[in-house]
């Protein structure tokens, strides 16, 4: 239990998939302009981890990995399909996020309409494979710890991009050199929250 | 008639309309300084020259082929399910160039984890798959990906020379700074190793950029 409470505080704070690997930095930089959006979008993408990774990490133990399909007959033991991953993990996350995207029309209109052209791109976001990848890397050896980790990273991730159009909210009116206003000053911005973040590291708890 | 007009419509391999779809994006029409596309996936490779180099040649050789492909059967493809047949086309070139690093670059190949694999959910593609291949003609956006390819890397470059430079003193693998400037109290720049000077660095990329290219800034 203690295990996993501090992956999920690690993959929160530590590991943020923004500030530690820049993962999502697209949609990241391009919702960012108001803090409602924001919040939208990185709720969709939270709940699109909860599902795919859980979903992905099966696909991979049972059916992908070297020897993992043993349990369907002891002749398939020496078969690796691991090559195939990255075009399964895809898949997969694509159909999860046609299915949100379907669910969302259905149930919030008004958020449907304001995510608008970025709710078929988390399907693209970086954030999503990267956490499935991670997954497969780290070899993690339960679902406990791949839902866990996952939600941890959403939860990150929202974190970010809510800081993120806080402070763009806040910046508008700020006398900001001309070259740099919009995407450079959002930059620099994410790299000094990057640093504060950096004061998290070595927690453990 | 027809079969003039025809003639009058091919244009040569390498006229100046395809050469500037080579040129523009490296600078005015950067995939990751202007068009914000890419960014992802990207900057964690950029400790170090090497790493940055094999990176940028995959996106690039991913990114040309995959347009040429998709620019190839465009009209075959439903509109419905295009993004998904692209991804199929882009999952597939990056599990070859996958395997193929594995086999002849290990130690790269185990650098760069999982950032090889997250090609395949790098927006450039998808971005150009959308604006460019699926509305002309194969060349074109063949060359269009290749364009597109080396401004990433051009970027993707110049902040891992700067951070490798800076954060330890080399210049691809090779100390360039000499001893007398440590004995004199150099130091390295520790933090520029870690994460968010890269961030920093795109971001002073683009400064200059836009304050030598006045057009290029944002209205507010």
């Amino acid at each position: 239990m203690d295990n996993l409470f501090n992956l999920f505080v690690r993959s929160i704070f530590i590991d943020n998939m923004i500030f530690a690997y820049f993962l999502g930095m697209c949609s990241y930089l391009a919702v960012s302009k108001t803090v409602k959006t924001s919040l939208g979008l990185g709720v969709a993408v939270t709940f699109v981890l909860l599902i795919t990774a859980p979903v992905n990490w099966l696909i991979d133990t049972y059916m992908l990995k070297a020897g993992a399909l043993a349990w369907l007959s002891p002749s398939l033991a020496d078969l690796d399909l691991s090559y195939l991953s990255f075009l399964i993990f895809i898949a997969v996350i694509a159909a999860m996020v046609q299915l949100v995207e379907m669910v969302v029309e259905k149930f919030s209109p008004s958020l449907y309409n304001a995510l608008g052209i970025f709710l078929p791109l988390i399907a693209v976001n970086c954030a999503i494979l990267g956490v499935a990848l991670f997954v497969q890397e780290r070899e993690y050896t339960s679902i406990g710890e791949v839902t866990v980790y996952a939600v941890g990273s959403g939860l990150g991730w929202l974190l970010a991009i809510v800081s993120l159009a806080a402070i763009r909210e806040k910046i508008r009116y700020s006398a900001i050199p001309k070259p740099l206003r919009g995407l450079g000053i959002a930059f620099i911005l994410t790299g000094l929250m990057a640093i504060a973040f950096m004061s998290f590291m070595g927690i453990k708890i | 008639m027809n079969k003039e007009k025809l003639r009058k419509e091919k244009d040569p391999w390498f006229s100046a309309k395809n050469l500037s779809l080579l040129k523009r994006p490296l600078n005015i029409e950067n995939p990751v300084t202007v068009q914000v596309l890419g960014i992802c996936s990207s900057l964690a490779v950029t400790v170090q020259m090497k790493p940055a180099i094999v990176m940028a040649l995959s996106v690039t050789i991913v990114t040309a082929f995959s347009n040429l492909i998709i620019a190839l059967i465009r009209d075959s493809i439903p509109s419905r399910i295009r993004i998904i047949v692209q991804l199929v086309v882009v999952a597939a070139l990056v599990i070859i160039v996958d395997q193929i690093l594995k086999a002849y670059v290990y130690d790269v190949s185990k650098k760069l984890s999982v950032f090889v694999g997250l090609i395949i959910t790098n927006c450039i593609l998808m971005g150009r798959l959308e604006a460019f291949a699926m509305a002309n003609k194969p060349w074109p956006s063949f060359v269009d990906g290749i364009g597109n390819g080396l401004g990433y890397g051009l970027v993707l470059v110049t902040v891992a020379f700067f951070r490798e430079l800076l954060g330890s003193g080399k210049f691809y693998g090779m100390k360039v700074i000499p001893e007398a400037f440590y004995k004199a109290g150099y130091v390295d720049n520790g933090l520029m190793i870690l994460p968010p000077m890269a961030l920093i660095t795109i971001g002073i990329i683009i400064w200059i950029q836009r304050w030598k290219k006045p057009e290029l800034q944002e209205k507010n």
